[in-house]
């Protein structure tokens, strides 16, 4: 494995390699070398199996973190690629003639988190959400509060309550939900 | 037959062209969401030509419910009443997956008995979802009886539930550093003597409805999986394995006590509905040996819960895993990443459905009779709340 790591960060400018249990790594490369890694890996290194595509908001420093899971039945070792991106106009090279299933994560990923994959089939077609209207709702600054009560208004009888403040009443009913 | 891999760069994913269906050749049929031949609340979009299917679309949604976001604003150990109804069949993989991610993140080990008793909880699972889909895929090709008998079956397994985590469906039963309870008096004795008449069953299902001339000319031939279709289409569990690959998490990357326990990885070849069928039989067969081998190991005494920190205000240390387990469909996993708050940053969830139902029931439905969609559908045996999350 380490001989593998120090080729890609010699060839693909990989970095923050972290050994995150004995069979999972992780790492991190350019959204420009993304995806010639990602095929480097599946047809030369035998990391033929995509787990998953997934993404994680990091609103507070402006990018969405894609991760893409690749797994070697060969060696049992996982790899995690990380490939971070601009929340604005956000934008990747489409890996869906590397395996059948891409195209279905990254139409997942358009209308969750509003990313673009350009040239992937069906892109446009809605995966969950029928008629949707509102801000891409796996972003962080989605307010589903908000939302629902724009969106359905007040119903008499329903109530919302903060879960962690309902579950502090629910466990010291005696003292009101005081945890002190 | 042991395939090393499935992959084919040459394979071709372009979606099919759409055909014109002003000509009056075609006919556009839904099949679902609510059809007694789909698995969950899914549709498929088909065009007909003739009985002869030539293009099937996908539609999921209709139980979206928002799991991921929803874990992202609770506390982790409020999560525990989401998760478990992210498969329903299945609640367990989930509870256990979500677990193991915690833990993992926060270097937390389960005591020696939790993990036996984990293991229980979890091949229990197995054996009343194959039940339950044994019963489906009888019913998908008219044996009604089968199904009466599994279901009945997988209710006695239910009991059980009930008995040893106070519930039938969704127990919130494991939960990190271990699990809620020991298992009750006399409980041993009780999943004895079910394993016993669930032998029984499985050879009177055999006969009743593998042996079966219409079940075998119907499932013989149908939605075949080529081995080259298997890693390009990220085809997991007895899917894969019925098409010859001998891969399950429990032996290739062991989990709780699975190394402990003697079992073999049960493969088939040829790879079609039929076949997968017949693997999924065995390997509910192999499920009871495997009870009677965790009840015969598991610790009478000892610790069943670690020592673990106030739950309302568990702050998991930043980190970032990946944990998977192998379900009745193959690996289900989750992702997550932790940034040392009070509430998860994000919990992506791997189901094999997520696959198994689109990409691959979109190909292997073309060429296929209307007739046989649904057998085909439950052939691949999916959930569609794990697709949609």
């Amino acid at each position: 494995m380490s001989e593998l790591l120090d080729r890609l960060v010699r060839d693909f400018g990989v970095t923050e390699i972290t050994e995150r249990s004995p069979a999972i790594t992780t790492l991190k490369v350019s959204r420009e070398h993304g995806e010639c890694l990602i095929r480097e890996l599946r047809d030369r290194e035998g990391f033929t199996h995509l787990n998953f595509i997934a993404c994680t908001d990091w609103i507070e420093d402006g990018i969405f973190r894609l991760i893409y899971m690749l797994h070697n039945y060969a060696s049992r070792q996982n790899l995690g690629v990380h490939i971070d991106i601009e929340r604005d106009n956000a934008e990747m090279t489409s890996i869906h003639t590397l395996w059948a299933q891409a195209w279905t994560y990254q139409r997942e990923l358009r209308e969750m988190y509003g990313i673009n994959f350009p040239g992937s089939p069906r892109l446009e077609e809605n995966f969950c959400l029928e008629g949707w209207d509102d801000m891409p709702p796996m972003r962080r600054d989605f307010d589903t509060v908000k939302y629902s009560t724009e969106r359905f208004g007040h119903r008499e009888g329903r109530v919302s309550l903060e879960p962690r403040d309902h579950m502090k009443v629910l466990l010291y009913p005696n003292r009101g939900g005081d945890e002190s | 037959m042991t395939l090393t891999t499935g992959h084919s760069a040459a394979l071709d994913f372009a979606q099919p062209e759409p055909v014109d269906l002003s000509s009056g050749k075609y006919v556009k049929l839904w099949q679902g969401p609510q059809h007694p031949g789909i698995t969950g609340n899914m549709s498929l979009e088909l065009t007909l030509e003739g009985d002869t299917i030539i293009e099937c679309k996908t539609h999921v949604g209709y139980l979206h419910r928002g799991f991921e976001k929803l874990m992202e604003q609770r506390s982790f150990i409020q999560n525990f009443t989401v998760v478990c109804r992210i498969a329903v069949p299945e609640p367990a993989f989930n509870e256990y997956l979500y677990a193991a991610a915690l833990e993992a993140i926060s270097g937390i080990e389960s005591p020696v008995r939790a993990q036996w008793i984990r293991t229980l909880n979890l091949e229990m699972m197995r054996l009343a979802s194959f039940l339950m889909w044994i019963g489906g895929q009888g019913g998908a090709f008219g044996q009604y009886t089968v199904a009466n008998w599994t279901l009945t079956y997988r209710d006695y397994v239910l009991d059980l539930f009930e008995e040893m985590t106070g519930a039938r469906i969704y127990h919130m039963y494991m939960v990190p550093g271990g699990v809620r309870a020991g298992l009750p008096a006399g409980f041993e004795k009780r999943i004895l003597e079910l394993m016993d008449n669930t032998d029984k069953l499985l050879d009177q299902i055999e006969r009743v409805m593998y042996d079966n001339v219409v079940f075998k000319a119907r499932a013989k031939g149908l939605g075949v999986i080529a081995p080259e279709l298997v890693d390009p289409y990220g085809v997991v569990g007895p899917n894969a394995r019925a098409s010859g690959f001998q891969r399950d998490l429990r032996k290739d990357e062991p989990y709780l006590v699975y190394d402990q326990l003697d079992f073999n990885v049960i493969t088939g070849s040829d790879g079609d509905a039929y076949e997968r069928a017949y693997l999924r039989l065995q390997e509910t067969r192999q499920s009871v040996k495997l009870i009677r081998q965790i009840i015969a190991g598991t610790p009478a005494d000892g610790p069943f819960q670690a020592n673990m920190p106030n739950m309302l205000h568990w702050k998991v240390p930043a980190g970032e895993t990946y944990v998977k387990a192998e379900c009745t469909r193959g690996e289900y996993g989750y992702y997550m990443v932790t940034d040392g708050t009070e509430i998860v940053r994000r919990v992506h969830v791997r189901g094999p459905s997520y696959t198994h139902a689109i990409a691959l029931m979109e190909r292997l439905a073309i060429g296929t009779n209307i007739a046989d969609i649904a057998g085909l559908m439950v052939s691949l045996h999916t959930y569609p709340p794990e697709i949609e999350r």
